[in-house]
């Protein structure tokens, strides 16, 4: 039962060793990741997604003021 | 009632609810910080750009989504005469042109540099990428919602104007099915997601794309319909204002 198992799970590693050796042939970001540097795009990006999100938010409260005084 | 009547009573109040619009930027927030820094599978390739699944894709997605509801309301006005519902659908067919619009020029980018041939310039294997059968069917859809705008928009006479509006609405609606998803599948082509359903095959899409491809495209349609809450209640204050005076 034990040996089953234990040779079970050492297939299924078999499986993870080989899934990371077929990655590591494909060139990705991967320094781009250790020097931290993604962080700043991280950064940049959801400024500009939050700022226009302020801006929306802005129209939207301008459009609820219209809808009151026209009331 | 009359239509207009109607119109003039109409207090948009489920549109001044907020809460699934702070839902709608938490939901993208997660999907810029998490699309960014998340781990995604290691294809030959197409490598780090896999990333634009989450964009690119979402764009699609999303405008399929506000078409359908353009479609509904079209529906809807033709059954109740409802001036209300033809603004709706006309400003969801417009947001959805916008997504696609988006999600075309995206496609753009990400298939000049996965698709081209890499020995020469991305501009010489225009002829090649030019003639894939998606991008075509995907052109063809959004060029007959362009149509829907200037019939709609060209006709002064109100009730006129929305039922033919409607009407149209439903057939470009109709011609979205063999355009992007009967045909391009039928068709041998370099777009993934040729057989079966694209990314939501669940065999189709990696479980660690999945945790953030599926609010993205929650948070990318929410957007849309905050985008069209806005463009309809100004619109009805503009109709209030004509109507009045």
């Amino acid at each position: 039962m034990i040996k089953g198992t234990l040779l079970l799970l050492f297939s299924f590693l078999i499986s993870i060793l080989s899934f990371a050796q077929d990655g590591d042939t494909i060139e990705m970001a991967d320094t781009m990741r250790e020097n931290g540097k993604i962080y700043v795009v991280v950064a940049v990006c959801l400024t500009i997604l939050i700022g226009l999100f302020v801006y929306v938010f802005m129209i939207d409260k301008k459009v609820r003021r219209l809808e009151n005084n026209n009331e | 009632m009359l239509p207009i009547k109607r119109l003039l009573l109409y207090k948009p109040q489920c549109m001044k609810k907020w809460w699934w619009k702070i839902v709608c930027i938490l939901l993208l927030v997660y999907t810029i910080t998490a699309g960014l820094l998340f781990n995604v599978p290691r294809k030959p390739i197409i490598q780090e750009s896999i990333r634009n699944l989450y964009f690119h894709v979402c764009m699609w997605f999303s405008m399929m989504i506000l078409f359908t509801i353009s479609v509904v309301h079209a529906v809807k006005y033709l059954r109740n005469n409802n001036l209300r519902s033809d603004i709706l659908s006309r400003h969801y067919a417009v947001v959805g042109i916008v997504f696609g619009v988006l999600g075309y020029s995206t496609g753009m980018i990400w298939a000049s540099f996965t698709w081209a041939d890499p020995n020469s310039s991305s501009f010489s294997s225009f002829g090649a990428i030019a003639k894939d059968p998606k991008l075509i069917g995907a052109a063809i859809a959004l060029l007959i919602y362009f149509a829907y705008l200037v019939l709609r928009d060209s006709i002064n006479d109100l009730d006129k104007r929305a039922r033919i509006g409607a009407v149209y609405n439903i057939f470009a609606f109709a011609f979205l099915f063999p355009s992007i998803w009967i045909i391009p599948r039928l068709l041998e082509s370099l777009h993934p997601g040729g057989q079966g359903n694209p990314a939501l095959n669940p065999q189709d899409i990696d479980a660690r794309m999945r945790l953030v491809f599926y609010p993205a495209v929650i948070g990318w349609t929410l957007l849309g319909v905050w985008i069209v809450s806005l463009k309809v209640r100004l619109q009805m204050l503009k109709e209030k204002n004509v109507l009045e005076s």
